[in-house]
């Protein structure tokens, strides 16, 4: 493995320091899950490694009535152990609880899963469908970015040299909502999405309409992408088995896949449209409990 | 060069300082560093568990952990497993059930096999197969390390009654 | 979990269903407590003090002519002790040497093992550094500037048989049906059994169905990447360590290319990772040798998982047509293949195998095979469990079955039909004698899974049968008999998967003592004679028959030893199931003959060599369910029985593991492995997160059924068993799909794009 330096920051400033003042040659760690491995095999070259760990506000994990503060650094398994945001946020839950296996788990964070930018990444598309949005800190001070908008492209980000993620907000669940994520892989565990879909549901008081909804779609493009489209058209409307196959057919409208080792093209495009409404049937039947 | 570092941890109930590149993962130090060679390197980006060790009690996989990050560590390996006489309950039911062919999966199953009862005394087989996905075995079609596993959750469960 | 006995099968002294003590119990292994504590070594946990790191150099083209390669900027990096390329191997001339498991051009040999001024395929090894770490070697390697001529690359069987295919071999003249082409090309040769008559047999058939398939490259998968670490001494001699199937067969490799003649050469085999046929060829051994005496220290070289996928032998991808004719009974009555299988950058694929293995489930009275080996851009093959035979079974068992299908027999009842059996004659020639062909689709008729009927939707069932021919080779074993009543155990056969215990157990059988009394060790090539390679199946029956041997010497010198003890003509003694008795009542157990053993004369010590006939075939029949979604494609296995003839079942939980561990190999070669290439010749997916063998999850629990028919070549009727069970799979799965949404899968892996493909083009 090439060479780095190594440094562990306790707060948030020293961080930025570190990070900015390195010429973008300084790479944040978290659960080191993807890092270590990219640079292994050279595709990250740091010159510094930053191991955010250590940091109190990255490790937050805080549930109220202001909706959910997820620290970047938080790992999987503190995620999927938290009763209350299982409850509340099942499609985060979901994803938390496929990425890798277990002991991948005990590491991977949520924000090194969003900062590593990968089109398929197995919360990307659930936190874009609870509405989640990113707090970035750097030399400049903090700003915040709509998760749909934080990827750029198969590996980029809108983080400039020196930022790195903070934590994710949520809003909080309105009653009569639900959400699920689910994606399709080869096998049963242990594989990266071929497709993925998140879907996030709020229905009226007898479950019978949808107040509102959110969809976010992975591995189907350059980036993660927000359904705009098939989620809008789904407001107001009732809940049956035909506006459900509407809002699918939408989902696999915008989505862009390629062929490559993990399906072809047209595998994409029809998986897409089977999870969308999977996981539709999914969030309604929880948002129904 | 980057410096070396002195890290600071526990290993197997036992205070160890070691030195290390910070590009030293975890399991070139147990293996190169400390002689622990039974933590086992199998593909060295996360996909077969061969490398499992327990860091602060969770399963991890020491090929994707920096050596520098177990500062204030408690780790386990397999070699920490045994009793000082005789084997723990998951190694014997592993003997039992014939759960290995070249054994090279066998530490990483053990170690997952014991972060698994510890969180989940009573699994069933689902639960076993969802909880040792991470775990990579091409010999033995798992069949028979399944069944180590629950024959080890029963072996436990005996062992706590009988105390 | 059900074991039939076929044959004399009597009530043993202790219960086990056979005349044996120890044969067919469950000891728990010799070397079991060191590999569930951690502390069995293997080729990686070698550790010899001032030892150089070794790394290898891969080329990064799939086809490229080398113009030069310069080494300086890599020597004059601090740490680094010297670098290899091929030239600083020997030339071992143009020569065949046989490895047991398939032979090797010695010349091909050493160029796959250092490309001399050709790459043949990406990940070809070029060059390799020794230095104080290995990333100090790693960062020397990417210092090593090597000038490539880019050639186009074909990495297809058909793709590479075209006229207008790139040549990897300018000099390469197939062997055409024996003789020799006169414009070079990719196919190696060409080769062809028969016999009957086709035509005629086809003209006849009421009903000939005719189909192609296509597999694709799959690699053995043992998760521990190959290792070596060697000294060459200041004596000239060199010592290697390694994880090896064959001892002897690295001893004579690296021999070879680094020339000099065996006896200088001592390979002492470390604990094996695994190996199903690809630890047989030599890749880093030679090279961790000459670096080794480039720089006079201990050289070690691991691979990491993407050298062990783009270095090492995976096993062929191929193109198979099969046609088959039945008659209105269901009988075959002409049997056809066309079959091209992928060698590799040098020829050598296992296409003779799986050209004798693709009809030998039947009777076949009029057949013909065309065989057909082919050079792409793709590693070298190497062995992988059954070598060939499951790309031939493949197509054959899915034919037999579509065949059932359209004539509405019971797949079971059509083996049974047309099942080969003792005098049946296979297409290339020999001849079987009692064989368990029909004993194993007898067990899947009679099991309980056959007889639960499927109900749920989008599910089905499938069978297939399999065949291999497992092998004799030579053997050695010595054993000494120790004052406590124990025996140690020497023997040369690398344990792969619980093997010493099945051979220490015949020697304790013979001998009438424990399987705990046995302490077997695997020997090193100084201290064992001359062994085989562990494959073919062969380790349980011929080192097992070594150690038989042994057994009977120490008998023999056990019965003269009471005889001068108790001073009688040995003729008077004999040696009854553990004790040597002797006139007027006297008597020793073999504990306390032992005893006396070093008080009365001289050590004993047994020699057994064998070279034995009569290894015997093997046969399966398994049966799979699976439900299919249909709006994916996604196949999960729900349920699985397999039964085999195993003729005697020495360890039976070994037995057992070894027909799980080989049908999940076979789940993943029919469903999702795969060597995914580019356009340029570069496998994409070279790690394990995207080459997807199955895990746990994805599996049910395997049910085998051991059936027992001795195999009358071995004294306790061992028979092969560790190849035969990764053969059916893919079939069974493809037969099973078809039943559950009516979909043929004629290519293999059966992945989920594949098979909703055929979901989709059959709805509309
Ligand atoms: C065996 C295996 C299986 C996997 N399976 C899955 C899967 O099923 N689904 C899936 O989506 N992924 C999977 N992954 C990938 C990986 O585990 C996830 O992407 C994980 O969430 C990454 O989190 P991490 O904390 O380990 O990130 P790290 O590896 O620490 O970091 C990832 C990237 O983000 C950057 N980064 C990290 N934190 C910050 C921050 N706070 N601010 C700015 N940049 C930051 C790092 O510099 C790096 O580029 C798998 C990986 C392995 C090894
Ligand atoms: S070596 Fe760490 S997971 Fe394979
Ligand atoms: S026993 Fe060999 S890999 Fe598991």
């Amino acid at each position: 493995m090439r060479d780095f330096e190594y440094e562990a920051p306790a707060s948030i400033a020293e961080a930025v320091r570190m990070l900015a003042g390195q010429n973008g040659a300084a790479r944040p760690l978290a659960g080191g899950t993807d890092l270590i491995d990219q640079i292994r095999v050279g595709r990250h070259q740091p010159e510094v490694v930053v191991d955010l760990k250590k940091i109190p506000e990255l490790n937050v994990l805080e549930l109220s009535s202001a909706g959910l503060r997820l620290g970047a650094a938080v790992p999987a398994f503190e995620i999927y152990g938290h009763e209350g945001v299982a409850q509340a946020y099942a499609a985060l839950v979901d994803s938390a609880r496929i990425i890798g296996g277990i002991q991948i788990q005990s590491r991977a964070s949520i924000g090194g899963n969003l900062c590593n930018s990968g089109p398929a990444a197995d919360s990307t598309p659930s936190l874009i469908a609870l509405g989640a949005v990113a707090v970035i800190v750097g030399p400049a001070g903090k700003r915040e970015v709509a998760v749909e908008e934080f990827c750029t492209g198969p590996g980029k980000n809108v983080l400039k040299p020196g930022e790195f993620l903070l934590e994710l907000k949520f809003p909080p669940r309105p009653p009569h909502s639900g959400s699920s994520y689910q994606r399709f892989i080869p096998r049963n565990e242990m594989d990266i999405a071929v497709v993925g879909v998140g879907a996030s549901v709020v229905l009226d008081e007898r479950g019978i309409k949808f107040v509102s909804a959110r969809i976010g779609l992975g591995a189907v493009g350059p980036t993660p992408y927000f359904a705009a489209e098939a989620s809008q058209l789904l407001a107001g409307q009732p809940v049956n088995e035909a506006m459900i196959e509407k809002a699918a057919a939408a989902t696999r409208a915008i989505a862009k896949p390629i062929d490559d080792m993990r399906g072809t093209k047209e595998f994409r495009m029809h998986v897409t449209g089977v999870l969308a409404r999977r996981v539709l049937e999914q969030a309604i039947a929880r948002a129904r409990q | 060069m980057a410096k070396k570092r002195v890290v600071s941890t526990t290993i197997n109930g036992r205070q160890v300082e070691f030195l290390c590149e910070p590009r030293q993962t975890l399991l070139e130090v147990l293996r190169d560093t400390l002689e622990l060679t039974g933590t086992k390197e199998g593909c060295s980006n996360g996909n077969c568990g061969a490398c499992t060790v327990l860091m602060n009690g969770r399963p991890v996989v020491s090929c994707l952990v920096l050596a520098v990050e177990t500062e204030g560590a408690a780790l386990e390996t397999i070699e920490g497993v045994a009793p000082v006489e005789g084997l723990d309950l998951i190694q014997q039911a592993f003997l039992e059930n014939a759960a290995l062919q070249c054994g090279i999966c066998t530490p990483g199953f053990i170690m997952s096999t014991k972060a698994l009862l510890a969180e989940n005394p009573d699994p069933s087989e689902h639960d076993v197969r969802f909880y040792l996905s991470g775990n990579l075995c091409r010999c033995t079609g798992y069949d028979k390390i399944v069944r180590a596993v629950l024959d080890s959750a029963r072996k436990k469960k005996l062992a706590a009654a009988a105390k | 979990m059900s074991t039939v006995e076929h044959g004399k099968a009597v009530e043993g002294p202790n219960g086990n269903g056979k005349p044996y003590k120890v044969i067919g119990t469950r000891p728990i292994r010799h070397d079991g407590v060191d590999k569930v504590t951690g502390r069995a070594k293997y080729g990686a946990d070698v550790r010899l003090t001032g030892s150089l790191a070794g790394v290898v150099l891969r080329s990064p083209h799939a086809h490229a002519n080398i113009r030069s390669i310069d080494v300086s900027a890599a020597l004059a990096l601090p740490g680094v002790r010297g670098v290899v390329i091929h030239k600083d191997l020997c030339d071992p001339g143009n020569r065949m040497l046989e490895l047991g498991e398939g032979a090797v051009n010695l010349r091909h040999l050493s160029n796959n093992v250092l490309a001399a001024d050709k790459v043949l395929y990406r990940g070809h090894a070029v060059a390799a550094v020794a230095a104080d770490t290995v990333h100090i070697a790693e960062q020397a390697a990417e210092l090593i500037k090597v000038d490539y001529e880019v050639l186009p690359a074909v990495v297809d069987v058909e793709a590479a048989m075209l006229p207008t295919a790139p040549l990897l071999h300018v000099d390469l003249l197939t062997d055409e049906l024996g003789q020799t082409a006169t414009k070079p090309s990719n196919i190696a040769k060409h080769f062809r059994f028969e016999s009957g008559d086709i035509e005629k047999g086809f003209s006849a058939a009421k009903l000939v169905i005719e189909r192609e398939f296509r597999t694709a490259t799959v690699h053995q998968g043992y998760i521990e990447p190959q290792n070596a670490t060697a000294h060459w001494n200041a004596d000239g001699h060199i010592t290697v360590w390694t994880s090896t199937q064959g001892s002897f067969t690295v001893r004579q490799q690296v021999a070879e290319l680094v020339g000099v003649p065996v006896s200088r050469v001592k390979v002492i085999p470390m604990e094996i990772g695994g190996g199903f046929g690809g630890k047989i060829r030599v890749y880093l051994e030679p090279v961790a040798a000459i670096l080794s005496k480039r720089t006079g220290k201990p050289v070690k070289v691991l691979m990491n998982r993407s050298e062990v996928f783009e270095g090492t032998g995976p096993t062929p991808g191929s193109y198979i047509l099969v046609k088959l004719g039945v008659d209105a009974g269901g009988k075959i009555i002409a049997a056809q293949a066309y079959m091209a299988y992928e060698a590799g950058g040098y020829p050598g694929s296992p296409i003779g195998a799986g050209a004798m293995c693709i009809f030998a489930c039947y009777e076949i009275p009029n057949g013909r095979i065309d065989g057909y080996d082919v050079v792409v851009n793709k590693p070298q093959t190497s062995a992988y469990r059954a070598p060939g035979a499951t790309n031939a079974a493949f197509a054959m068992e899915t034919v037999v079955d579509e065949i059932c299908d359209q004539l509405k027999i019971d797949p079971l009842e059509f083996r049974l039909n047309n099942a080969a059996r003792e005098g049946t004659r296979r297409v290339d020639g020999p001849v079987f004698p009692r064989v368990g062909m029909i004993e194993s689709v007898e067990a899947i008729k009679n099991s309980e899974h056959w007889q639960t009927p499927l109900t749920g939707k989008n599910q089905g069932r499938g069978v297939a049968s399999g065949f291999w021919f497992n092998c004799g080779l030579k053997s050695a074993a010595s054993a000494t008999v120790n004052a406590d009543g124990t025996v140690s155990l020497v023997e040369g056969s690398t344990d792969i998967g619980g093997s010493r215990t099945g051979i220490a157990m015949q020697l304790a059988e013979a001998l009438g003592i424990a399987a705990e009394d046995v302490m077997p060790t695997v020997g090193d090539t100084d201290s064992v004679g001359y062994t085989d390679v562990t494959g073919g199946s062969r380790v349980t029956f011929a080192t097992g028959y070594a150690a038989y041997e042994a057994a009977r010497d120490i008998q023999r010198q056990l019965v003269e030893r009471a005889a001068r003890i108790w001073e009688v003509d040995p003729k008077q003694v004999a040696y009854e199931q553990g004790s040597i008795v002797g006139p007027g009542g006297k008597k020793f157990t073999f504990k306390e003959l032992a005893a006396l053993v070093n008080k009365t004369g001289e050590p004993i010590i047994g020699r057994g060599a064998v070279d034995p006939e009569g290894c015997g075939g093997a046969f399966a029949t398994h049966v799979v369910d699976v439900e299919v979604d249909p709006d994916t494609g996604k196949v999960q296995v729900l349920r699985y029985t397999a039964s085999q003839d195993v003729g005697t079942a020495i360890h039976p939980s070994y037995v057992e593991g070894q027909i799980q561990g080989g049908v999940v190999q076979g789940i993943g070669w029919g469903l999702n492995e795969e060597y995914f290439y580019d356009a340029a010749g570069t496998m994409k997916n070279a790690t394990f997160l995207d080459y997807r063998m199955p895990t746990c999850y994805d599996l049910p629990l395997i049910d085998p059924i051991l059936v027992e028919v001795p195999n009358p070549g071995h004294p306790y009727g061992v028979r092969g068993v560790g190849e035969v069970p990764i053969v059916p799979p893919p079939a069974a799965l493809a037969n099973a799909i078809a039943h559950a949404v009516g979909v043929r899968m004629k290519q293999l892996p059966m992945s989920p794009p594949r098979v909703l493909r055929e979901i989709l083009a059959k709805k509309k």
